[in-house]
């Protein structure tokens, strides 16, 4: 471990773990153990960094006990356990693979905490495919930039560090730029400020489909009957359609956790349907924008090790992959799983599913997480990139970053806690 | 720990040794010319008989990075046929052409083979390519950074930096990726198709940045033996797949000026137009060139019939290959001004016209290549075909009825067509020894790799030797990896870490500073936090780094 002084520490490009969009530029201070994020810091990363050095200890029903006592006992409820889930999964790389290797060991069922969101673009992933693109593609390359149906809210830095630069690698591509909303009235709420260019265009979340569908057909040369789709003017759609043909390099950005969610996966469909037709003749790309609280790291440690982007059970001693089965959701609502490994060491404020509470639950918490008498046993752990040192991979899913240690602590990782645990485990074996 | 392998048949063609009775003596993981004054081995292995190989180097596969999870991710139907159970020693995993990488690991050491090399890594791509290698068990290995497609690069170039700022830019990105070797695909082409360009000539200008692939090509050739790294330029040329094309592989050869090249997965470079199909085998003449060009290596990328998955960087090429999608799913992706991807599943069929000549026109040069030192034995995993089929491989290299017997099923107009029943050809054992083991390693620069020399790493595979040359190379009796006992028949009897090779060229720190203003004004992420640093992939000793040697041949 580093050793830190009491002394004022200041560090500068530093990552933020409270996000998929991994900004890497923060200025961040540690003073006598106490971390405030100064420069570039978004009002989450503000709130997320500002907690203060305090010793918080392993609980078992709401009982302070010692780490040592709580790894046992967590391993005892594992051994015993028939179909343990492993859910939360709001961790770094080293986290997740030692959620894997446990998981693997004791038959378990993994999911992320927002992998009800994540499902909608998998699904499209695995029926179609898509084209898609990155950060830096966009903001380098994009003159014309659709939002359908997110205001980007959930990244609060998005347009500061991907729409609203003023140079790019491709000059014309922002001069040019033009970005259009299209949502939701209510819940649209443009972020934006300082560009002139950015237009609206209201449409119920639950017709974004209709509409993109009308457009594909436009592109393909249908002539449309109705006046109004989706409650646009045709005309209207005949323009937007004529801009997104003459596009150099357009992108489609959508959040699966803002779409519908009944059917996002049919939307993410029709617009990557749209994007396909479009690069016939232009470039155009996708850009999924999720994976908050490790769920793009969670998601790709578990695809490189067992084959399958999470929802996969080790309950056969092989992966076996069941995006509707292996919901944690359902294992939980159902009773079928019959304890749970809750993994929540980024985000503050985040709890299992209110189901969960009726079977025992081994919870790893970040240490501003409220005891709870509830969970059978209780582990604060470290924060990747506040408390220890790690790696995350962005919502675009092939960049990662490497993550610091700023502040001086005794929390454990969740990697080593549950190592601790599996070797407490292997040891019981004999 | 000592060991003892006694009585064993050796072939170590970088040591001159073609079937010597030899008794090999291991120290703590190397391989020692005496053994040890007065102590007895701790394990001592009876291999009367028994055919022994340095481990198999490949130097071409593609095991680690964002495109393989993509290819993961988009196919779960290649992972449920193929399951494979947790046991008391090993993980669980899945897997046929997108294996997961614990699976990866154990099946190349159950085969024999103990180092593998991932050649397409994006440097913006290269953390997770080096995270995947890692939990990739036993084998050790590394990776060539993508370069020649970047917008940094080709601004360079149009802007007509000279030679050493290039030279100092390429040794940045080998540091701070971790890379072992560079590799260009299609060059500028996956930039050329973020501007809407849908092909490339070697001598057609990118839209945007006015360079040819020639030049960059060229440009980083020069680069790479100036640095002094290794491995020459590992190049994935332009219009891969197109027919046609061995006019433009040829033109590549020709444009090196005889500097140093790798030609990687070659086969799918060398289609002619012939025929009433306008398809035909261009591994004559391409053959004749490598021959004739002794700066020249190559691997073949043979294909092999059957399911697997196509995963390139050439995002170019993949998106024209979609039509081909087989299920009909895909994923192309442009990639942060580094470069790109395109993952397309593809199946393989030997009634295919195209397909089956495919196949021929792989054995064809592998047949036809004379120096076995400068033609590598690859599938381009998964892309031509899974890793595990390279045991039939060596089969239909070292047994003609076998591949007669092969060539006679297959698409009758391509089996017209090809020339491949009239090449008697049969690969030797000490041939084989040398294309998956010391031709790969010399090139690569991996001094204590590949040969069983002293002072090796003990990377020992022992082979029964069998008539059915496939029997004989899929379960080798025993496999060594740094001198531990991994594989047993084919079965891993112990789990262990390989290490990570690297290179450290020199470069002018003074690269930095226009780097820096480029990352701070274009890029998503801090010069700093771009680069990799050694913990992260020796991660508390979970893995290990080593640094292969450069040898600078600056000009200048």
């Amino acid at each position: 471990m580093k050793h830190f002084t009491d002394s004022t520490r200041k560090y500068t490009d530093t990552p933020c773990p409270f996000c998929a969009l991994l900004c890497d530029d923060l200025v961040i201070t540690n003073k006598a153990g106490t971390l405030v994020a100064g420069k570039n810091a978004c009002p989450k990363a503000r709130r997320e960094f500002n907690r203060s050095s305090h010793t918080c200890k392993p609980t078992m029903n709401g009982k302070d006990v010692p780490l040592e006592k709580a790894i046992n006992a967590a391993a005892a409820l594992l051994k015993t356990a028939r179909q343990p889930m492993f859910a939360g999964l709001g961790t770094d790389v080293n986290g997740m693979r030692a959620t894997l290797a446990l998981a693997d060991r004791t038959g378990g069922t993994l999911d992320h905490m927002h992998g009800k969101a994540a499902a909608g673009n998998i699904k499209v992933l695995q029926d179609r495919g898509w084209i898609s693109t990155t950060l830096m593609e966009v903001k380098n390359r994009a003159d014309l930039v659709i939002l359908a149906g997110t205001d980007t809210a959930h990244f609060p830095r998005f347009f500061e560090r991907v729409l609203l630069n003023r140079r790019a690698l491709v000059g014309d591509a922002v001069k040019h730029r033009e970005v259009i909303y299209i949502g939701d009235a209510d819940t649209i709420k443009p972020v934006s400020r300082g560009t002139p260019k950015i237009r609206r265009i209201t449409c119920k979340t639950q017709h974004i489909g209709t509409l993109v569908s009308a457009l594909r057909a436009l592109l393909n040369g249908t002539r449309l009957q109705a006046r109004r789709i989706a409650g646009m003017p045709r005309e209207d759609l005949h323009a937007l359609c004529d801009k997104m043909r003459s596009a150099r390099y357009g992108v489609i950005i959508w959040s699966s956790a803002d779409l519908d969610p009944k059917h996002s996966d049919l939307t993410i469909q029709s617009i990557c349907a749209l994007i396909n037709d479009l690069n016939q003749t232009t470039r155009f790309a996708g850009l999924p924008l999720g994976g908050h609280e490790g769920g793009m790291t969670a998601a790709s440690v578990s695809a490189w090790q067992s084959g399958y982007p999470l929802k996969v059970s080790y309950g056969r001693g092989y992966p076996e992959y069941d995006p509707l089965r292996f919901s944690a959701e359902r294992l939980l609502a159902t009773g079928e799983a019959d304890a749970l490994v809750w993994i929540s060491s980024i985000g503050s404020a985040i709890s299992p599913p209110a189901t969960a509470s009726q079977i025992p639950t081994i919870a790893l918490t970040s240490a501003e997480t409220p005891t709870r008498s509830s969970y059978t046993v209780q582990i604060p752990v470290g924060t990747p990139g506040v408390d220890h040192s790690g790696q995350m991979i962005r919502c675009d899913s092939v960049v990662s970053l490497a993550l610091r240690q700023l502040r001086e602590t005794d929390l454990p990782s969740v990697a080593s806690v549950l190592a601790s645990i599996q070797n407490a485990l292997e040891a019981r074996r004999s | 720990m000592f060991i003892k392998l006694t009585g064993g048949r050796l072939i170590d063609p970088a040591c001159g040794l073609n079937d010597q009775k030899r008794d090999i003596h291991i120290c703590d993981g190397r391989i020692v010319a005496t053994p040890p004054m007065g102590v007895r081995p701790d394990a001592e292995y009876d291999i009367h008989d028994r055919i022994v190989m340095a481990g198999a180097i490949d130097p071409h596969t593609h095991i680690g990075g964002g495109k393989v999870t993509i290819a993961r991710m988009l196919l779960p139907e290649d992972h449920d046929q193929h399951t494979v159970a947790r046991t008391r020693l090993t993980r669980s995993g899945c897997g046929h052409a997108a294996p997961s990488t614990l699976t990866t690991g154990y099946r190349y050491a159950e085969m024999g083979y103990t180092t593998c090399f991932e050649p397409a890594m994006l440097p913006i791509n290269a953390r997770q390519s080096h995270m995947e290698m890692a939990d990739t068990p036993i084998v050790d290995k590394g990776a060539y950074a993508l370069l020649g497609n970047d917008d940094y690069l080709l601004r360079m170039m149009a802007a007509r930096k000279d030679q050493q700022a290039i030279n100092d830019y390429v040794a940045w990105t080998i540091n701070a990726s971790q890379a072992l070797a560079i590799k260009v695909v299609n060059p500028g082409g996956i930039n050329a198709f973020k501007f809407n360009q849908r092909q490339l000539d070697l001598d057609e200008n990118n839209r945007h940045y006015g360079v040819t692939p020639r030049a960059i090509l060229q440009t980083l050739a020069t680069a790479v033996y100036e640095l002094g790294v290794p491995h020459p330029l590992h190049v994935h040329g332009c219009n891969l797949g197109v027919p046609g094309n061995v006019e433009t592989t040829l033109a590549t050869i020709a444009c090196l000026n005889g500097l140093p090249a790798h030609l990687t997965h070659i086969q799918f470079h060398s289609y002619g137009t012939e025929g009433d199909r306008r398809f035909s085998s261009g591994a004559e003449a391409i053959a004749e060139a490598v021959n004739a060009n002794r700066n020249v290596s190559i691997d073949v990328g043979q294909i092999m019939f059957g399911q697997t998955v196509t995963e390139s960087g050439d995002s170019m090429r993949q998106y024209a290959g979609h039509r081909h999608a087989h299920p009909k799913k895909w994923v192309v992706m442009d990639i942060e001004c580094d470069a790109g991807c395109g993952v397309v599943p593809f199946r393989y069929s030997d009634q295919s016209f195209v397909n089956a000549l495919q196949w021929a026109i792989g054995l064809e040069l592998f047949l036809l290549v004379d120096d076995p030192w400068r033609v590598f034995l690859t599938t381009d995993h998964p892309n031509g075909a899974p890793f595990t089929s390279y045991p039939h491989l060596i089969r239909l290299l070292m047994d003609k009825s076998f591949r007669n017997d092969m060539l006679a099923t297959i698409h009758p107009d391509a089996k017209k067509l090809s020339a491949l029943a009239g090449i008697d050809r049969e690969y030797s054992l000490y041939e084989i020894a040398v294309m998956t083991r010391a031709a790969p390693a010399k090139s690569l620069g991996l001094r204590d790799r590949g040969h069983l020399g002293a002072g090796a790493a003990a990377d020992i595979t022992v082979y029964r030797e069998h008539a059915n040359k496939e029997r004989m190379f899929a379960k080798p009796e025993y496999v060594f990896k740094d001198g531990t006992l991994v594989a047993r028949k084919g079965k891993i009897v112990k789990t262990t870490q390989g290490t990570t090779h690297t290179l450290r060229p020199d470069y002018d720190a003074g690269v930095e500073k226009s780097l820096k203003r480029y990352f701070d004004t274009y890029h998503t992420m801090k010069l700093g936090n771009f680069k990799i640093a050694d913990d992260e992939i020796i991660n508390d000793g979970r893995g290990s780094l080593t640094i292969q040697a450069c040898k600078t041949r600056r000009t200048a």
